[in-house]
Protein backbone atom coordinates (compact mmCIF):
# COMPACT_ATOMS: atom_id res chain seq x y z
CA UNK A 1 0.00 0.00 0.00
CA UNK A 2 1.29 3.52 -1.15
CA UNK A 3 1.99 5.79 2.08
CA UNK A 4 0.05 8.54 2.60
CA UNK A 5 1.67 10.03 5.27
CA UNK A 6 4.86 10.40 7.78
CA UNK A 7 5.33 12.34 10.54
CA UNK A 8 7.62 12.08 13.29
CA UNK A 9 7.18 13.85 16.69
CA UNK A 10 10.22 14.74 19.44
CA UNK A 11 8.83 13.85 22.80
CA UNK A 12 10.50 16.24 25.98
CA UNK A 13 11.27 14.21 28.55
CA UNK A 14 11.56 16.97 31.36
CA UNK A 15 7.59 18.26 31.11
CA UNK A 16 4.73 16.71 32.37
CA UNK A 17 2.23 19.27 31.45
CA UNK A 18 3.37 18.84 27.71
CA UNK A 19 3.01 15.23 27.70
CA UNK A 20 0.33 14.49 25.06
CA UNK A 21 1.25 17.40 23.05
CA UNK A 22 2.00 15.19 20.48
CA UNK A 23 -0.84 12.53 20.28
CA UNK A 24 -3.00 15.71 20.28
CA UNK A 25 -1.32 17.08 16.89
CA UNK A 26 -1.59 13.25 15.26
CA UNK A 27 -5.14 13.21 16.61
CA UNK A 28 -5.85 16.17 14.64
CA UNK A 29 -4.21 15.41 11.62
CA UNK A 30 -5.98 11.77 11.49
CA UNK A 31 -9.51 14.10 11.64
CA UNK A 32 -8.21 15.99 8.20
CA UNK A 33 -7.06 12.64 6.71
CA UNK A 34 -10.92 11.42 7.49
CA UNK A 35 -9.92 8.56 9.56
CA UNK A 36 -12.92 7.23 10.91
CA UNK A 37 -13.81 8.17 14.23
CA UNK A 38 -12.85 5.07 16.23
CA UNK A 39 -9.77 4.36 14.79
CA UNK A 40 -8.73 7.71 15.67
CA UNK A 41 -9.84 7.48 19.22
CA UNK A 42 -7.65 4.08 19.50
CA UNK A 43 -4.82 5.53 18.37
CA UNK A 44 -4.71 8.53 19.59
CA UNK A 45 -5.40 6.94 23.14
CA UNK A 46 -2.78 4.41 23.03
CA UNK A 47 -0.29 6.70 21.67
CA UNK A 48 -1.11 9.19 24.34
CA UNK A 49 -0.34 6.35 27.15
CA UNK A 50 2.62 5.34 25.15
CA UNK A 51 3.41 9.41 25.26
CA UNK A 52 3.36 9.67 29.02
CA UNK A 53 5.08 6.32 29.80
CA UNK A 54 7.81 8.07 27.49
CA UNK A 55 8.36 11.45 29.89
CA UNK A 56 7.78 8.98 32.84
CA UNK A 57 9.94 6.20 32.91
CA UNK A 58 12.78 7.13 30.22
CA UNK A 59 13.00 11.71 29.52
CA UNK A 60 11.23 11.74 26.41
CA UNK A 61 11.87 10.28 22.99
CA UNK A 62 10.94 10.06 19.47
CA UNK A 63 7.22 8.92 18.39
CA UNK A 64 7.53 8.23 14.20
CA UNK A 65 4.11 7.58 12.82
CA UNK A 66 2.67 6.21 9.55
CA UNK A 67 -0.24 6.60 8.04
CA UNK A 68 -1.34 4.31 5.28
CA UNK A 69 -4.89 3.10 3.06
CA UNK A 70 -5.22 0.16 5.76
CA UNK A 71 -3.71 0.72 8.74
CA UNK A 72 -2.10 3.47 11.28
CA UNK A 73 1.47 2.64 12.50
CA UNK A 74 3.10 3.99 15.40
CA UNK A 75 6.69 3.77 16.47
CA UNK A 76 7.69 5.32 20.20
CA UNK A 77 11.62 4.81 20.70
CA UNK A 78 13.20 6.08 24.07
CA UNK A 79 16.79 5.46 25.46
CA UNK A 80 15.80 5.21 28.97
CA UNK A 81 15.95 2.65 31.28
CA UNK A 82 14.62 -0.26 29.46
CA UNK A 83 12.20 -2.99 30.69
CA UNK A 84 13.40 -5.61 32.53
CA UNK A 85 10.64 -8.24 32.49
CA UNK A 86 7.77 -7.16 29.92
CA UNK A 87 5.37 -9.73 30.67
CA UNK A 88 5.02 -8.65 34.42
CA UNK A 89 4.92 -4.43 32.57
CA UNK A 90 1.88 -5.90 30.83
CA UNK A 91 -0.20 -7.11 33.85
CA UNK A 92 -2.76 -4.85 34.54
CA UNK A 93 -1.75 -2.85 37.82
CA UNK A 94 1.82 -3.64 37.92
CA UNK A 95 3.52 -0.06 37.74
CA UNK A 96 7.08 1.01 38.75
CA UNK A 97 6.31 4.88 38.15
CA UNK A 98 7.06 7.30 41.01
CA UNK A 99 4.29 8.64 43.75
CA UNK A 100 4.54 12.15 42.27
CA UNK A 101 3.31 10.62 39.20
CA UNK A 102 0.34 9.16 40.68
CA UNK A 103 -0.73 12.33 42.19
CA UNK A 104 -0.90 13.76 38.47
CA UNK A 105 -3.36 11.05 37.47
CA UNK A 106 -1.37 8.57 36.17
CA UNK A 107 1.00 5.22 37.34
CA UNK A 108 -1.90 2.92 38.34
CA UNK A 109 -0.24 0.23 35.99
CA UNK A 110 -3.05 0.37 33.21
CA UNK A 111 -0.89 2.14 30.45
CA UNK A 112 1.44 -1.22 28.06
CA UNK A 113 -2.35 -3.14 28.50
CA UNK A 114 -4.30 -0.29 27.61
CA UNK A 115 -2.19 0.21 24.61
CA UNK A 116 -2.43 -3.04 23.45
CA UNK A 117 -6.00 -2.81 24.05
CA UNK A 118 -6.99 0.08 22.03
CA UNK A 119 -4.69 -1.26 19.19
CA UNK A 120 -4.85 -4.59 16.64
CA UNK A 121 -0.71 -5.29 16.74
CA UNK A 122 1.51 -4.38 19.59
CA UNK A 123 5.44 -5.71 20.03
CA UNK A 124 7.65 -4.00 22.77
CA UNK A 125 11.45 -4.10 22.46
CA UNK A 126 13.38 -3.33 24.79
CA UNK A 127 16.62 -3.63 26.46
CA UNK A 128 17.87 -2.94 29.89
CA UNK A 129 20.30 0.34 29.81
CA UNK A 130 19.42 0.74 26.47
CA UNK A 131 16.09 1.73 25.39
CA UNK A 132 12.70 0.70 24.51
CA UNK A 133 10.70 0.74 21.43
CA UNK A 134 7.01 0.46 20.87
CA UNK A 135 5.48 -0.55 17.87
CA UNK A 136 1.56 -0.47 17.49
CA UNK A 137 -0.84 -0.78 14.66
CA UNK A 138 -4.35 0.45 14.77
CA UNK A 139 -5.94 -1.68 11.29
CA UNK A 140 -8.13 1.21 9.18
CA UNK B 1 -29.76 15.75 29.20
CA UNK B 2 -27.51 18.41 27.98
CA UNK B 3 -24.67 20.76 29.45
CA UNK B 4 -26.77 23.37 30.73
CA UNK B 5 -29.01 20.72 32.35
CA UNK B 6 -25.34 19.89 34.38
CA UNK B 7 -24.71 23.54 35.01
CA UNK B 8 -28.65 23.81 36.66
CA UNK B 9 -28.19 20.35 38.41
CA UNK B 10 -24.60 20.82 40.37
CA UNK B 11 -25.50 24.88 40.83
CA UNK B 12 -21.79 24.92 38.49
CA UNK B 13 -19.89 27.61 36.79
CA UNK B 14 -19.00 27.68 33.49
CA UNK B 15 -15.48 28.44 32.78
CA UNK B 16 -15.15 27.83 29.52
CA UNK B 17 -16.95 26.45 26.51
CA UNK B 18 -20.28 28.44 27.01
CA UNK B 19 -21.12 28.53 23.50
CA UNK B 20 -21.44 24.87 23.53
CA UNK B 21 -24.03 24.33 26.38
CA UNK B 22 -26.79 22.88 24.31
CA UNK B 23 -24.42 19.92 23.80
CA UNK B 24 -26.43 16.28 24.25
CA UNK B 25 -24.59 14.38 26.82
CA UNK B 26 -25.67 10.60 27.81
CA UNK B 27 -22.80 9.23 29.84
CA UNK B 28 -20.33 10.61 32.42
CA UNK B 29 -17.65 9.01 34.48
CA UNK B 30 -16.15 10.26 37.98
CA UNK B 31 -12.37 9.72 38.33
CA UNK B 32 -8.81 11.41 39.71
CA UNK B 33 -7.47 8.97 38.33
CA UNK B 34 -6.49 9.28 34.52
CA UNK B 35 -5.18 5.82 33.67
CA UNK B 36 -8.59 4.67 34.62
CA UNK B 37 -10.20 6.97 32.57
CA UNK B 38 -8.55 6.05 29.73
CA UNK B 39 -8.60 2.02 30.50
CA UNK B 40 -12.57 1.56 31.29
CA UNK B 41 -13.90 4.74 29.43
CA UNK B 42 -16.01 4.17 26.78
CA UNK B 43 -18.30 6.98 25.08
CA UNK B 44 -19.15 8.47 27.76
CA UNK B 45 -18.88 12.49 27.41
CA UNK B 46 -18.45 14.03 30.72
CA UNK B 47 -15.50 13.57 32.81
CA UNK B 48 -16.17 14.47 36.60
CA UNK B 49 -12.94 14.90 37.98
CA UNK B 50 -11.21 16.83 41.60
CA UNK B 51 -7.42 16.79 39.54
CA UNK B 52 -6.31 19.77 37.76
CA UNK B 53 -3.54 19.28 35.73
CA UNK B 54 -3.39 19.69 31.47
CA UNK B 55 -3.61 15.65 31.55
CA UNK B 56 -7.15 16.09 32.46
CA UNK B 57 -7.99 18.41 29.13
CA UNK B 58 -5.90 15.50 27.61
CA UNK B 59 -7.56 12.82 28.32
CA UNK B 60 -11.12 14.02 28.14
CA UNK B 61 -9.88 15.23 24.64
CA UNK B 62 -8.69 12.24 23.77
CA UNK B 63 -11.84 10.50 24.34
CA UNK B 64 -13.55 12.66 22.51
CA UNK B 65 -15.55 14.00 25.43
CA UNK B 66 -17.49 17.39 25.72
CA UNK B 67 -17.45 18.46 29.78
CA UNK B 68 -15.01 18.61 32.41
CA UNK B 69 -16.98 19.07 35.75
CA UNK B 70 -14.26 20.21 38.28
CA UNK B 71 -16.05 19.18 41.80
CA UNK B 72 -14.93 20.44 45.17
CA UNK B 73 -14.14 23.93 43.95
CA UNK B 74 -11.29 23.31 42.03
CA UNK B 75 -10.22 25.99 39.64
CA UNK B 76 -8.36 24.64 36.20
CA UNK B 77 -5.31 27.49 35.36
CA UNK B 78 -4.94 29.86 32.37
CA UNK B 79 -3.11 27.07 30.23
CA UNK B 80 -5.85 24.32 30.77
CA UNK B 81 -8.92 26.63 29.76
CA UNK B 82 -6.87 27.84 26.69
CA UNK B 83 -6.02 24.08 25.75
CA UNK B 84 -9.82 23.52 26.46
CA UNK B 85 -10.83 26.11 24.69
CA UNK B 86 -8.45 24.73 21.62
CA UNK B 87 -10.31 21.06 21.82
CA UNK B 88 -13.82 22.72 21.98
CA UNK B 89 -14.86 21.39 25.29
CA UNK B 90 -17.25 22.81 27.94
CA UNK B 91 -15.18 23.38 31.14
CA UNK B 92 -17.20 23.74 34.73
CA UNK B 93 -16.76 23.74 38.56
CA UNK B 94 -19.03 23.05 41.47
CA UNK B 95 -18.93 23.01 44.84
CA UNK B 96 -20.22 19.72 44.81
CA UNK B 97 -18.08 16.82 46.45
CA UNK B 98 -17.62 14.08 43.85
CA UNK B 99 -19.87 11.50 45.03
CA UNK B 100 -22.44 14.25 45.65
CA UNK B 101 -22.16 15.67 41.62
CA UNK B 102 -21.84 11.41 40.56
CA UNK B 103 -25.11 10.98 42.35
CA UNK B 104 -27.07 14.05 41.04
CA UNK B 105 -26.26 13.39 37.89
CA UNK B 106 -27.03 9.60 37.65
CA UNK B 107 -30.43 10.39 39.79
CA UNK B 108 -31.36 12.40 37.23
CA UNK B 109 -30.87 10.01 33.90
CA UNK B 110 -27.44 10.65 33.05
CA UNK B 111 -25.43 6.43 33.15
CA UNK B 112 -22.24 5.09 33.76
CA UNK B 113 -22.25 3.99 30.27
CA UNK B 114 -21.25 0.09 29.36
CA UNK B 115 -19.14 -1.96 30.51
Amino acid sequence: MAEIISLSYDVPGDDFTRAGEASSNMKKLLKKLGVSQEAIRRAAIAMYEGEINMVIHANGGVIDVKVDEDKIIMVLKDTGPGIPDIELAMTEGYSTAPDNVRTLGFGAGMGLPNMKKYTDEMTVDSTVGVGTTVTMVVNL
Amino acid sequence: MTVADIIKLLNATVICGEEYVQREVHNACGSDMMSDVLAYVKDQSVLLTGLVNPQVIRTADMMDMVCVVFVRGKEPDAAMIELANERHLVLLKTDCRMFSACGILYSSGLSGGTD
